[in-house]
């Protein structure tokens, strides 16, 4: 279910601060930029996973948290109008036959550009699965991570993984759908929203919702198809649950994922470029940020901008090679500062 | 000074302790397969390990934020710990883990 081709300058995968940054140094040089990122949201790791956490090496900032700094990266480069595309994961790369990057989503968004710039840091963000014997046997049927259409699960007997606000939203949100719903989480304390837990506990007093404080020891059913959990705990021991259906969610982790399967030379699942144009084996592929490598690279945002840089002075004789280019200073430049919005 | 790590396979590890250095980092520096995803800033639950019975008590107890972290990991027992919470000193020579499933 491909859509048209959008045609851009630029094609970057991951909109982390890399990413982010990126967008500002091509925009510089008047190179558009769309983004892919898996997670609904731009910031990347700062985003995900320390938004509330204190950040100490970003150069002239003392201190910001993750969120602030993607917050302040966002603001910065407005003025260039990157298109983003959030909650897709960039699946597949091809070459067009008038020499395009062709990029394609999972959900059948198509980029083509001059330039694809990789900024996929420790890769894409996907769920965690627990490491039950056989679980495998029961992904997409039975056991899900992440919920797309919630009428999938109506009239289901649904037992929900997690005490975040991933199991207890979406053990509020189906509730109403389900034949049933029994939380289980390993203690009685949860991460979640004050008002979720709020809600949850009025669920389960009124005996609408189950609360099992245990960890899911083992699954049981056959062909894809749950019949039921084993529950745990140190008193009780083990205990078994029926269900049709098990969501289960443990927050999220990197995987490099399909920019494996891009074709480009890969060292221990980082990509190798040159330092001064921060380019991939494959001409018209740059990596920058977290996913790249190279003699000394510290894993470091202000290494990232440096990269971002350096890339888009390559990036724009790639994608415009009859152009001039200048060097020029934002501080000096009327040319820069009407980009920017500011002269 | 040494702690001792036991792997997801069962195999046995001595391995050179650093005073002032956490736990995971000791661990990882080590060349052992522990993910700690976020380098340590107790935001990840990658680097869960079981604490031996015997050095539970040596241990400071888990913070709140280790604590609400050990939600996102995996077969936690009482004897689990995020080992970037655990800071290495002298009296922690000898310690032993096992690292958790994932
Ligand atoms: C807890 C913690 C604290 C940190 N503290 C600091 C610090 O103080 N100073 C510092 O400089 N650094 C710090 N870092 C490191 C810093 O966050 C990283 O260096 C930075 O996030 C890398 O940015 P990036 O844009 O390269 O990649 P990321 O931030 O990893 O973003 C990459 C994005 O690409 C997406 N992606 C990847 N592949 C795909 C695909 N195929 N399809 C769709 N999307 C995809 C991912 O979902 C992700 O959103 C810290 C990291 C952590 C975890
Ligand atoms: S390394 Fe991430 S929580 Fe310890």
């Amino acid at each position: 279910m491909s859509t048209q081709p959008i045609r851009t300058d630029v094609t970057i995968v991951g909109a982390g601060p890399c990413g982010l940054f990126a967008v500002f140094e091509l925009g510089l040089l008047d190179l558009k930029c769309h983004l892919v990122d898996i997670l609904d949201r731009p910031g990347g790791q700062c985003a995900e996973l320390y938004p509330e956490k204190p950040i100490y090496d970003i150069p002239a900032i003392s201190v910001c948290t993750g969120q602030e700094l993607t917050d302040k990266l966002m603001a910065q480069i407005t003025p260039f109008e990157p298109t983003f595309h959030l909650n897709q994961m960039a699946e597949s790369l091809e070459k067009t036959a008038d020499g395009w990057w062709r990029l394609t989503t999972d959900i059948g968004t198509v980029l083509e550009s001059k330039v694809l710039v990789i900024a996929a840091g420790g890769g894409s963000f996907v769920p965690k699965k627990p490491p039950i014997k056989g679980i495998e046997d029961f992904e997409g049927r039975s056991v899900f991570y992440a919920v797309r259409k919630m009428d999938q699960f109506r009239g289901k007997h649904l037992v929900i993984a997690g005490g975040g606000d991933s199991a207890l939203d979406w053990a509020l949100n189906l509730q109403p759908l389900a034949a049933s719903v029994t939380l289980v989480h390993r203690r009685d304390e949860f991460r979640a929203a004050p008002d979720s837990v709020n809600k949850m506990r009025a669920l389960v007093a009124e005996g609408q919702m189950r609360l099992e404080i245990a960890q899911i020891a083992s699954l049981e059913g056959a062909d894809g198809q749950l019949s039921g959990v084993v529950l745990k705990d140190k008193e009780r021991g083990e205990w078994p649950l029926a269900c049709d259906t098990l969501l289960a969610f443990y927050g999220l982790t990197m995987k490099l994922g399909p920019v494996a399967e891009f074709g480009l030379n890969l060292h221990e699942n980082l990509i190798p470029v040159d330092t001064e144009k921060f380019q991939s084996s494959t001409e018209g592929i740059f990596a920058i940020g977290d996913i790249n490598w190279y003699p000394g690279k510290l894993k470091l945002i202000l290494s990232g901008f440096h990269e971002a840089a350096l890339m888009a002075q390559a990036a724009v004789r790639v994608a415009y090679p009859e152009r001039k280019i200048r060097f020029q200073y934002t501080t000096s430049s009327t040319d820069l500062q009407q980009k920017l919005g500011v002269a | 000074m040494k702690i001792h790590v036991t792997d997801r396979e069962g195999g046995e590890h001595e391995v050179e302790a650093t005073n002032g250095w956490r736990v995971m980092e000791i661990i990882r520096d080590a060349g052992l397969p522990i993910t700690a995803e976020c380098g340590g800033a107790c935001a990840c639950a990658t680097c869960h390990v079981y604490v031996d019975p015997a050095w539970v008590a040596k241990l400071e107890e888990r913070g709140e934020e280790e604590n609400d972290m050990l939600d996102l990991a995996f077969e936690v027992q009482e004897n689990s710990r995020l080992s970037c919470q655990i800071m290495f000193d002298p009296s922690l020579d000898g310690l032993k883990v096992t690292l958790a499933p994932e």
